[in-house]
């Protein structure tokens, strides 16, 4: 292990994702100016900027340090400096039992990927990436499996593949909303590094079946974020979920690249990179304005549940509309930046099936219709999202006093509500520079490949006359807006009369009269029963047998991956734990008696060596 | 100039499709009927009516309109009538019209649940509970035609070309889906304002006015795009070279192609009842079973051809 040297590495990827880190980082610090204050003592903030400065220092160096050691010394201090910030709320109990589900987590995460390090080090007997990439070329294939395996399992509990993704919605919706953004916006995406910088660049995909794994866990995890959020009505919880369906997005297009790269298809696998890097930073820039968003809804408001929301536009008119950005980002809508990915995702399937033969045609098409679906949802639970918070009347008293968010808080938003439009515009000279970090992941050289036809249209089928110019787009929809809006004028009859909303004849209308977000996703409710599993409580309260005073009704969804995976497990481990308990009777000879035979026990196995 | 005079036409014939399924149906059912042009006359009058607008209501309402009418418009000018390789080629393909609908869709659904009202509410929802099903079933089409045409852009499959079995069935599949769209018998009814079965028009329950006249222009508008992309695959179109008489023909082909889809669409909802909301994945899952049926045929065509 002589070379443990700490050295740094600016490749393409890691210059991407620092680009990706600062996004994010820098208009969330704007932001924590005015969020952080009124509540917290001057001493709190002061820490709590100091470690948001340590969480960004470390994601930095995850993504950039060029030996496994070093990467692991940093991945554990993000790990631990981003628990202190879940449990940052203190007094609530509910953000200690969140950060220890996410830490227990972590840690099991990082114990794959350790144990994966260890495989590699076998092998290479360096730590250095470089080494293990060349000492990667003569490793045997059942190795090169089980590296992947282990690493597949150690990322994606921190990136929140399903069904390792339990911890998300936990911690993510407790951290300070800002330190939300930058958790999902960011540091889930340092494991998606992980996955292309130790897969794709250091191993090699060798194997075909590698792609197809990923792609149908990426799909079962975008399909369960989705339904899941839809199912929501904590604001924070649905955007947690619903970054577990953009890591599913993100990976279908991570997933493509590596299964075009166990087929040799070198111009698809960086085609389907591209797609998915640029999914990833989209990601980041419309989830980190959501949840800033979400933050000064919570701020203004007090209460997370949008249940008790509602008529904020007319409240907090410049967070409306930066959340209305958002959700139009994030539900893929032209010509904001989702809709650019999701499009290029899209087409990596399209494109890729004309190159697979048989059998794989049918399953890319199947995944792009799952992609679809979810897109689909996508936009439903966004609806929701908005609607339910923003529109028609205040719901309760929270709502109705609440003031628009302070300054910086508003230029933080603004700042990543711009990056969406300008993501989306700029989508052509992007994916220039995105096909340069693309090809260097991949060990291909992109310089001469072609996905742009000039500076304003994409053109990933040159020859099959498939194009997107979202700014062509972009000025369509508003030259048509205008002419609609001229031809609403030209037959002007003066100002529409303000009338109450139709009532059906009896009395006013009142907040009470509006639908709600569980009302909202009733169908998709009963639609997806088979796996949300839902169920009802419901109590009468007597007075006496013939009058019932009350009766509450209660409507709830079984957490599947809960229920049948980690309450089981969890059970089996207080188990052993209580039957191991048996070992330790207080006994001070017996201790000692267990302290000679581990001694025994480690001089006859030290001497075999 | 010609490109711009064919969407013009086609904008124009949008609302006929509408009025020639109402006067079929009611010829069927035995009645005299209103006037084809009965669509015309409402828009006429909607036009020239004062409008309402909720107290409840932000800018939402407001603006909803104009993004429904240009993101509908913006779908059209992908359309290629007469005329496959326009400059909108250049722009996007079939994949983009269908998130530009969803654009118009999502601010339709925001619309409805700003009055604070329970129909809006619940058509909003119903609304995107039926159109997140039907996107698997149209990408799966989607994917068919890719692969049958070798692109997703809409001119691929415009041209004159065999009919393919694979391209028979994603009509189909599309059809179905073209009927959960725009909201027709089965699925939902345009002719209803009974609060517990529709869809769309509680969505739009709250619009008077011009606005209303611009949501029904581009209902219409939405109609013919997807049923001329059903006739675009099955019937394909011959051009002959330019000149007055072709124009005339065209159009009359044009007409000839869309009127045989208007008497199908009118004999199914005559002939079927609308069927309950928890039908409707039931029924897009039948769409999306004969999307992928029509890869399969696709993949097999393609295997046989070698």
């Amino acid at each position: 292990m002589g070379n443990s040297n700490f050295t740094l590495l600016f490749d393409p990827l890691s210059l991407f994702f620092l680009a990706v880190i600062f996004l994010v980082f820098l208009p969330a610090l704007i932001y924590s100016f005015s969020y952080l204050k009124g509540e917290n003592s001057s001493a709190k903030i002061v820490f709590a900027q100091v470690l948001l400065l340590a969480f960004v220092l470390s994601m930095a160096l995850v993504v950039s340090v060029s030996n496994c050691l070093a990467f692991l010394i940093f991945w554990e201090v993000m790990s631990l400096v981003s628990y202190f910030l879940v449990v940052f709320d203190t007094k609530n109990s509910r953000s200690i039992q969140a950060g220890l589900i996410y830490i227990v987590m972590t840690h099991i995460g990082t114990a794959f990927i350790i144990a994966a390090f260890m495989v590699l080090h076998n092998y290479a007997r360096s730590f250095d990436f470089l080494a293990i990439k060349s000492a990667c070329r003569i490793m045997p294939q059942a190795a090169k499996d089980s590296v992947f395996l282990l690493l597949l399992i150690g990322f994606g509990t921190k990136a929140g593949i399903v069904p390792l993704h339990i911890w998300l919605p936990y911690a993510h919706p407790q951290a300070p909303s800002h330190i939300s953004a930058i958790m999902s916006g960011v540091m889930i995406k340092t494991a998606v590094y992980g996955i292309i910088r130790f897969v794709l660049f250091i191993l090699g995909v060798t194997s075909a079946w590698w792609g197809v794994l990923i792609l149908i866990l990426a799909v079962i995890t975008c399909l369960v974020g989705i339904i899941y959020a839809l199912m929501e009505r904590d604001i924070k919880r649905l955007l947690a979920y619903s970054s577990v369906e953009n890591i599913g997005i993100i990976l279908l297009g991570v997933g493509l690249a590596i299964f075009f790269a166990g087929r040799n298809l070198s111009y698809l696998a960086v085609f389907s990179l591209i797609a998915g890097l640029y999914h990833l930073m989209n990601h980041a820039i419309f989830k980190g304005l959501l949840f800033l968003c979400a933050g000064s809804v919570y701020k203004a408001t007090g209460t997370r549940d949008i249940e008790k929301l509602g008529g904020l536009i007319k409240k907090m008119p410049q967070t409306a509309a930066y959340f209305l950005l958002g959700a139009m980002a994030i539900s893929a809508l032209p010509p904001l930046n989702g809709f650019v990915s999701e499009w290029l995702t899209l087409q990596a399937f399209f494109l890729g099936a004309f190159s697979v033969i048989g059998g794989s045609k049918l399953f890319l098409g199947i995944c792009a219709a799952m992609l679809a679906l979810t897109s689909g949802l996508a936009a439903a639970c966004f609806v929701k999202a908005f609607g339910i918070t923003f529109l028609a009347q205040p719901r309760s008293h929270y709502a109705e006093n609440a003031k628009e968010a302070a300054l910086s808080m508003r230029v933080g938003m603004f700042i990543l509500a711009l990056l969406t439009v300008i993501f989306g515009l700029a989508a052509a000279p992007i994916i220039k520079l995105l096909a340069r970090v693309s090809g260097s992941a991949l060990g291909i050289d992109a310089g001469n490949m072609r996905f742009t036809l000039n500076n304003f249209t994409l053109a990933p089928q040159t020859a099959n006359n498939v194009y997107l110019s979202t700014p062509a787009l972009a000025l369509g929809l508003i030259t048509f807006g205008i002419a609609g809006f001229v031809l609403y004028k030209i037959f002007d009859r003066g100002n529409p009369v303000i009338y109450k909303t139709w009532d059906c004849g009896y009395y006013k209308l009142d907040s009470r009269n509006e639908y709600t977000a569980t009302a909202f996703s009733k169908p998709f409710r009963i639609a997806f029963s088979f796996f949300l599993l839902p169920y009802r409580k419901t109590q009468k309260i007597r007075e006496s047998f013939y009058h019932v005073k009350s009766f509450t009704y209660e409507t709830h969804t079984t957490k599947v991956f809960k229920k049948y995976i980690y309450d089981p497990a969890l059970a089996m481990v207080f188990k052993a734990a209580k039957s191991m308990r048996r070992m330790q009777p207080g006994s001070i000879h017996l201790y000692l008696g267990y302290i000679f035979i581990t001694l025994l026990l480690l001089l006859v196995f030290m001497g075999r060596f | 100039m010609m490109i711009m005079l064919q969407i013009i036409l086609f904008i124009i014939t949008a609302p006929l499709l509408s009025g020639l399924v109402a006067k079929i149906k009611n010829n069927l059912r035995m009645r005299k009927g209103q006037s084809i042009f009965q669509p015309y006359f409402n828009l006429a009058k909607l036009l020239s009516k004062d409008e309402v607008v909720s107290e409840t209501a932000s800018w939402i309402f407001r603006v909803a309109p104009f993004v429904v009418i240009s993101s509908t418009l913006a779908a059209a000018m992908f359309i290629p009538v007469f005329i496959f390789a326009g400059p909108a080629q250049q722009i996007g393909d079939f994949f983009a019209v269908v998130f530009i609908f969803a654009l118009g869709r999502f601010f339709l659904a925001l619309a409805a649940l700003d009055t604070g009202s329970s129909f809006g509410g619940m058509g909003s929802s119903r609304e995107m509970f039926i159109s997140s099903l039907a996107e698997p079933a149209l990408c799966m089409v989607i994917f068919a035609l890719s692969l049958q045409f070798g692109s997703t852009n809409v001119a691929a499959f415009s041209g004159m070309h065999a009919i393919p079995v694979s391209s028979l069935v994603a009509a189909l599949a599309l059809f179905l889906i073209a009927i959960a769209e725009t909201s027709r018998i089965p699925v939902d009814n345009q002719e209803t304002h009974l609060e517990l079965t529709m869809t769309h028009e509680a969505m739009v329950l709250e619009y008077s006015g011009r606005s209303l006249a611009f949501i029904e222009i581009a209902s219409y508008i939405k109609q013919m795009v997807f049923f001329f992309l059903i006739a675009q695959i099955i019937f394909p179109i011959a051009l002959p070279a330019g000149g007055p008489a072709q124009i005339i023909l065209w159009v009359l082909w044009y007409l000839s192609r869309i009127f045989i889809l208007v008497v199908i669409v009118a004999l199914i909802e005559v002939s079927v009842a609308k069927m309950r909301l928890f039908r409707v994945p039931d029924f897009l899952g039948f769409a999306l079973v004969l999307g992928v049926i029509a890869v399969v045929c696709a993949i097999l065509g393609a295997v046989c051809r070698t």
